[in-house]
């Protein structure tokens, strides 16, 4: 079995990476301190107007979060990425991330001049930013999975949602595997609904490694009927 | 919860029946009330909202969901763009409960969820990119849309179902712009599950002028 580490970045609390992932690679994001959130946006590196869709990714796997062995898919039907290893069993994908509004209201507005590198940035404002170097815009913004948040619902009538905090620790990890050449955009901005008085965002290690395509006893390709067919869409685009 | 009809007194601009498997697109006056009907039950109407100033400040079904901390969409909920602005607010909801995280049904997607004999029946996302069209807008533009009438509960334990409709005949759903908008609507034609009761009917569109 093939796994070779082919390098890692350490990317900083509050800041926005991008990455071309190819099939056969991995990515895997460990978390460096508490609560950390990675917003995460990711197109097909063919097309980028197909790109990740939550809606149908948790609709055909009838479920409320991201979770391993799930593949994510795209509006087009092809598993983009799979969760292959997850020290955490819930990562959320219908919440969205935070605006720069939202970070002003709660802790004050901040500038490069006045803060330099410690500025506070939204995940939205850091996704843009990477989307806008690439060419993209925010007319290609979707639902961000939002790895290492747990957000709850409750049993109730309207769905209320809830911040589990401490939900994600030092060393928590999730790996994704690319099941095509993929364009990922992840911001590391805290998630909006977690309540932590202080701007304390937590940085994430990102390693990239080379692996095996999935095997016929693959995981996600046994785990549903839907996952197996998206994993097969994947390899046909790729045939 | 639901709330009941009311008297009203606005000059009418809206009277159209979408068939089944058919759409619509169309301006929506900032304050002006638009109602949705559900004229033979559990028809789900797959809707996207657009300001009619910067159509890139379109509904975003996760921003929604967090700034109301709940799920589901009934009246009282605010439906807010990508960029947080309130797009619309459903003041009315004689059905109670609708969905935001199902999205909508591709050829695509249905293939995935279904199987291949399904991958040459019509889907909601054909007539997305259809309408779309008249107005300039291509499937970059096409996000994770409001589905009225339909029933997609979730649990704390994070799973997810479609389950049979809430809805009934003559159920009906309004909403005030909060802007001048661009409504962008498929009338589910879906086969393969509940949403529709397994038989997509025709539904209403109504509107009312500020």
């Amino acid at each position: 079995m093939t796994r070779d580490l082919l390098y890692g970045v350490q990317v900083p609390g509050g800041s926005g990476w991008s990455i071309l992932l190819r099939r056969q690679q991995a990515l895997r994001l460990t978390a460096q301190g508490p609560d950390a959130s990675v917003s995460m946006l990711v197109y097909a590196a063919a097309d980028t107007t197909e790109r990740l869709n939550v809606p149908d990714t948790l609709k055909a796997q009838m479920a409320a979060a991201v979770r391993a062995p799930m593949t994510l898919m795209s509006d087009m039907g092809k598993a983009l990425l799979s969760v292959t290893a997850s020290s955490l069993d819930w990562h959320d994908a219908i919440t969205g991330h935070g605006l720069d509004a939202d970070i002003a209201a709660r802790f004050g507005g901040t500038t490069y001049q006045s803060a330099r590198n410690e500025w506070r940035r939204s995940a939205r404002t850091c996704l843009l930013e990477e989307l806008r170097v690439h060419g993209l815009d925010n007319r290609d913004l979707h639902a961000t999975v939002n790895w290492f948040t747990k957000i709850a619902p409750a049993d109730d009538a309207a769905g209320s949602l809830r911040f589990v905090p401490g939900h994600a620790r030092e060393g928590d990890f999730v790996e994704l595997r690319a099941e095509v050449d993929v364009f990922v955009v992840l911001a590391t901005s805290p998630h909006p609904l977690n309540p932590d008085a202080q701007w304390r965002p937590a940085p994430v290690r990102a390693d990239v490694f080379a692996v095996d395509a999935p095997a016929a006893d693959d995981a996600a390709r046994q785990f549903r009927d839907e996952s197996s067919r998206s994993l097969v869409m994947a390899e046909r685009s790729c045939a | 919860m639901s709330t009941s009809s009311q008297n009203r007194t606005q000059q009418q601009f809206l009277d159209v029946v979408i068939d089944a498997g058919d759409g619509w697109i169309g301006d929506i006056p900032a304050g002006s009330l638009f109602r949705v009907v559900d004229l033979h039950g559990n028809q789900a109407v797959d809707t996207l909202f657009y300001d009619a100033h910067d159509l890139t400040n379109r509904f975003s079904a996760v921003d929604t969901i967090r700034f109301q901390g709940a799920v589901y969409l009934t009246t009282g909920s605010v439906l807010r763009s990508v960029n947080g602005d309130p797009l619309a607010t459903i003041v009315e909801d004689t059905c109670g409960r609708h969905d935001t995280i199902g999205g909508a049904c591709a050829k695509e997607s249905n293939e995935i969820r279904y199987g291949e004999h399904t991958r040459f029946q019509h889907a909601c996302r054909s007539t997305f990119v259809r309408k779309a069209a008249e107005r300039g807008l291509t499937k970059r533009d096409l996000t994770h849309n409001v589905n009225f009438f339909m029933n997609v509960p979730v649990t704390s334990t994070g799973g997810l179902s479609f389950a049979d409709g809430v809805s009934a005949a003559g159920k009906y759903v309004e909403l005030r712009a909060e802007r001048d908008l661009v409504v962008l609507i498929s009338n589910c034609p879906q086969l393969n599950n509940p949403c529709n009761g397994y038989d997509p009917t025709p539904v209403q569109l109504l509107g009312w002028s500020q």
